[in-house]
């Protein structure tokens, strides 16, 4: 089984490891990386991830000989998945650890770092953070994550564009969601989106994320017959819906949304079949593998030691992102020359960053320039398992047009097919 | 301690933490002080009510909550200066306490633990469904950076906290050596016994839960500021049902000093747990010290002092006849 | 109008619900509704429970309900343990059940980051024949996937109330939560009856693991969810009363599923909680319970 030390600093340790293991030729300070990352609590699943991808970089720049000559390490602590318990690890980071540079993941557990970053200037390296700086408006803060400069749009846009394609038009729709942060924004987002398309709202509700059985839910949303149905939910009840929608036998025309967790492997081999004909988001998958072929190396060193800690197995969703975020970040120190806050969001602002998921350039707000969320339509998956996802079939791009594999499939049709 | 010692301290401590303050460079310090002052000062305000008189609240977290909650709302309509906003969730949260002392306080044990329970459940809905503060995305507060007597806003925000975290310990203490404290430790012996022997059963405990969710409403009005984000997950936190619990216990739920203990010893634990452990083992270390306190000490670390002190002037004493022996320390 | 058919099916599917809450709360019942024994990490058992599920039914491919029956009698030997710690730090020196709180806070955390460091941050589930079909007559449709864990629940509670009530070992249970002084005299060590009952309870979290499992993927962190229902379904019933604690988890389960599917889901854990608040000051005692 995988081995736990309880001792100071494991993943410092491991990024040492490769600093001895690359030999003498380090001679100056490391560069200090500081993050608070969720090890324990809900958002666990996804933090653990990002904590490995960020090992794995870390060793793969320490064997190719630093950044500027100088090693990197990464200091970082578990903030339970509290956003209360943030400002004290980057007030730790900065005044005790005196770490260099400042990364952070997650909406909500960005948010409380932002004041403390802002305050010292520091250049926030973001990840898997919905739309932060709308109300910041920090010249210093950049996100990796695809939504562009619209924010919580993006979550909904190509869905609808894709709906809205569908002959004959679809008229009414049924937005639901969970009552959390993301899926609120995802429903907020679509339902400006359904405004704009002039399609009739005619169910419009959120349910608690621990909601246990969503059969109700679905029986409410059936009892309106929407023609499309857009849902913002996490992982667990990401399940539940698909699941209770299934088992009710509810097929709209179009069933989907910005859905965590469609992206997660072990809930996608449980669902199977069920995901037939769902619309989802996706950040990389198979499909578009070829678009993006460094992403392959990555994954080849992420998969078996996700395997060992009982993390996403696959590591589609967050490893891609997760690295390229690590790259600008190593790409923006060189263009910088060293690790002068300014100078860096200079370079950030300035740059076309050439990463594992393509190339990124940010716009004024620290957004992607363009929004590139990939709308995936599962088809053709039998039974349960989730090797079938590896199959570029398995989950086809119907938008953006510049990434698309094939049509989408209307009506919803059973789940095995 | 007599009460010219015990003011006479608090003075010098604050005066002492004040000038440290001052010499202070590292804001790291103020933002993990805020921490332990907070827990003190929710510590304390459960012990009036679950210490003092044996009602256990399970609710902290309502009380805390509408107490940040109303700093946002407050904080959306004007800006005001974050003590007034202190006394508005005080106030709030106060009369939030009085509602719920008359609706539940004549159910006894459990009974009423759920029912506070069930209040929080109810009140986590409300302010989800408030799209107003934010509801479910949650609600950005910006803090400025810099607090209105020099230093950093978290600096402010300390000596805040450090003020009402004095005062209710002083609260506490007082209430402890008044009417009131024997009243309430009579309901916790026997109920029954004390309301036939003329105690107030019913308006003592109103007013000792109206105390204590003023002061944890207190606790949570500058959180908003504090965090600079909030939504209803964080805002009722499992953990700030759990700390509020587990520190008077810890430290020992007779007495004032009970909760100041408990609180300083279980922040620090899991303040350098989180911060010097990088992976998930440091909650694993929380958890089993929490165990360690608690086994060791069943009575808090007060209990166990003065077993130990008595143990020193006679010679045996249990355990169980120091817990019996209502503490007049302090 | 309503339709009373869609009434129907929502009052069935909430009676489904109940019975697994029920499932959940039994262990309490017994732990704190007839040991006095708080034990607010139960929730975090049955995410224990649900993840040694999850490992018969991947690896050996057994039926998740019989995974989580071969699996009760090492929660029960863990039960067994975290009593005698219980008893020797608090029991034994007649403390009252608050500083237990602390206790079972500690346990919580515990559990949860010791599933975190074996079995991954990742969420489980498993493969079973019932799962992801439904059971329809006429326009109720049923989902296995509930209507399993319902039945399943109320065996077991129904195979636990007939041991309390039948057997000598049962009865001095119920016994130990009134008189242990007439234990006593009757020749039984109430300490070795009480590590029975909480390894009894123990036991049955590693069946309603099972059953959350089946009903939903589970990650370490989601047994919190459970704390505040399957407790209140155990103080409303009535302490200790078993069927009282089934009726409480359906009322609770109808409740929320009425709301959910007539009105807005958002509201229905609210509204349930809201609507047992005047039941607890009507019937202080519980809906079918013992007196306080």
């Amino acid at each position: 089984m995988t081995q736990f030390p309880i001792g100071r600093r494991t993943v410092i340790a491991g990024a040492l490891g490769s600093v001895v293991h690359g030999g003498a030729s380090f001679a100056a300070e490391p560069i200090k990386i500081g993050f608070s990352i969720p090890q324990t609590g809900g958002l666990a699943a996804i933090g653990l991830q990002a904590l490995l991808t960020m090992q794995i970089w870390a060793e793969d720049v320490n064997a190719a000989g630093g950044i500027i000559g100088r090693p990197v390490q990464l200091v970082t602590y578990d903030d339970q998945s509290n956003p209360a318990n943030v400002p004290r690890i980057y007030t730790k980071l900065l005044d005790v650890d005196k770490i260099d540079l400042l990364v952070t993941n997650g909406t909500n557990l960005t948010v409380p770092a932002m004041p403390i970053a802002i305050q010292r200037g520091m250049v926030v390296f973001c990840m898997l953070a919905l739309a932060v700086n709308e109300k910041f408006k920090y010249g210093r803060f950049f996100q990796t994550m695809p939504y562009g400069p619209r924010g919580k749009e993006s979550i909904s846009e190509g869905f609808f564009e894709v709906a809205m394609a569908m002959t004959p038009k679809p008229a009414t729709v049924a937005l639901v969601g969970a009552d959390a942060e993301f899926a609120k924004n995802a429903v907020d987002g679509a339902r400006e989106q359904a405004k704009k398309h002039g399609l009739k709202i005619v169910y419009d509700r959120t349910y608690p994320p621990p909601t246990v059985d969503f059969g109700p839910v679905i029986r409410g949303i059936a009892g309106t017959n929407p023609d499309i149905v857009y849902v913002g939910s996490y992982p667990v009840d990401t399940s539940g819906m698909i699941r209770a929608a299934r088992e009710l036998n509810f097929r709209p025309k179009l069933f989907g949304g910005g859905m965590v967790g469609t992206q997660a492997a072990t809930l996608k081999g449980d669902l199977g079949e069920m995901l037939n004909d769902v619309v989802s988001y996706e950040l990389y998958c198979p499909a578009v593998a070829a678009r993006f072929p460094n992403v392959e190396a990555v994954l080849k060193k992420y998969q078996p030691r996700a395997k060992q800690k009982g993390i996403d197995p696959q590591g589609y969703y967050v490893p891609p992102f997760c690295y390229a975020t690590m790259e600008i970040l190593h790409q923006a120190v060189t263009g910088a020359g060293g690790t002068d806050q300014e100078k860096i969001a200079k370079v950030m602002h300035a740059t076309t960053f050439k990463t594992v998921v393509g190339d990124i350039k940010f716009g004024p707000d620290g957004e992607w320039d363009h929004p590139r969320m990939l709308w995936v339509q599962f088809r053709g998956l039998k039974g349960q398992g989730m090797d079938q996802f590896t199959n570029p079939a398995a989950e086809v791009v119907v938008s953006p047009a510049a990434y698309k594999t094939g049509e989408l499939r209307y009506p919803m049709g059973l789940a095995k097919q | 301690m007599s009460n010219l010692r015990f003011w006479g301290l608090m003075g010098v401590l604050i005066v002492v933490v004040w000038l440290a303050g001052r010499l202070v460079t590292n804001e790291y310090v103020f933002f993990a002080g805020y921490a332990v002052l907070q827990y003190i000062l929710l510590a304390t305000a459960w012990n009036l009510l679950g210490g003092y008189a044996g009602y256990i609240n399970f609710g902290s977290a309502a009380f805390f909550a509408l107490g940040a909650y109303m700093s946002v709302a407050l904080n959306k309509l004007v800006e005001l200066p974050v003590p007034i906003l202190i006394v508005a969730g005080g106030v709030s949260a106060g009369a939030l306490g009085l509602v719920m002392g008359y609706l539940t306080l004549k159910l006894r044990g459990v009974f009423f633990s759920i029912a506070t329970l069930a209040l929080a459940i109810v009140f986590q809905a409300v302010i989800t469904n408030w799209s107003w503060v934010g509801g479910a995305s949650g609600a950005y507060v910006m803090r400025p950076a810099d607090g209105p007597w020099g230093g950093s806003y978290v600096e402010y925000l300390f000596y805040l906290m450090l003020a009402m975290a004095c005062g209710s310990v002083a609260l506490a203490r007082t209430i402890e050596r008044s009417d009131m404290g024997y009243g309430l430790s009579a309901i916790r012996d026997d109920e029954g016994a004390a309301e036939s022997n003329g105690v107030p059963t019913l308006r003592l405990k109103v007013l000792a839960t109206v105390l204590s969710g003023t002061l944890m409403g207190m606790a949570g009005a500058p959180l908003p500021f504090y965090v600079a984000y909030l939504d209803p997950p964080s805002a009722f936190n499992l953990s700030y049902a759990v700390n509020t619990i587990a520190m008077p216990l810890v430290g020992g739920t007779q007495t004032w000093i009970g909760p100041v203990i408990g609180a300083v010893l279980l922040t620090a634990v899991q303040e350098t747990a989180m911060v010097t452990i990088s992976s998930a083992s440091n909650l694993l270390l929380v958890g089993l010290l929490m165990i360690a306190f608690i086994a060791l000490a069943p009575n808090g670390i007060v209990g166990l002092a003065k077993a130990w002190k008595k143990g020193e002037t006679h010679d045996a004493v249990s355990n169980r006849s120091a817990h019996r022996h209502r503490g007049r320390s302090g | 109008m309503v339709d009373p058919l869609a009434v129907v099916n929502a009052v069935v599917a909430g009676v489904m619900l109940g019975g697994f809450y029920a499932a959940v709360a039994l262990g309490i019942a017994i732990a704190f509704g007839m040991l006095d024994i708080p034990n607010l990490s139960h929730p975090a058992f049955v995410v224990a429970g649900a993840f040694s599920t999850w490992q018969l039914n991947s690896h050996l491919g057994l039926d998740p309900v019989v995974a989580g029956l071969a699996m009760a009698p090492v929660f029960f030997g863990l039960g067994w343990l975290v009593y005698r710690l219980y008893y020797v730090c608090f029991e034994r020196r007649g403390e009252a059940a608050l500083q237990g709180l602390a206790f079972f806070f500690g346990l919580l955390f515990i559990t949860e980051v010791a599933l975190v460091m074996t079995a991954g941050a990742d969420y489980r589930s498993v493969v079973a024949p019932y799962i992801g079909v439904s059971f329809t007559v006429g326009s109720l449709v049923v989902p296995q996937r509930m209507l399993v864990p319902f039945l399943v629940s109320v065996v077991m509670i129904a195979v636990l109330h007939q041991y309390l009530l039948r057997t000598f070992t049962g009865r001095a249970i119920q016994a130990v939560a009134q008189d242990e002084v007439a234990l006593r005299l009757m020749g039984v060590g109430p300490m070795r009856i009480k590590g029975l009952a909480f390894g009894l309870a123990t036991a049955t979290a590693s069946v309603a693991g099972a059953l959350l499992i089946i009903i939903q993927p589970v990650e370490p962190s989601i047994g919190r969810e459970f704390i505040g229902r399957a407790f209140a379904a155990v103080v409303l019933g009535g302490m200790g009363s078993f069927w009282g604690m089934l009726f409480a988890s359906i009322i609770l389960g109808i409740t929320e599923s009425l709301v959910s599917d007539m009105w807005n889901p958002s509201w229905a854990p609210a509204i349930a909680f809201g609507f047992l608040l005047p039941t607890l000051a009507f019937r202080s005692s519980g809906l079918l319970g013992r007196k306080l």
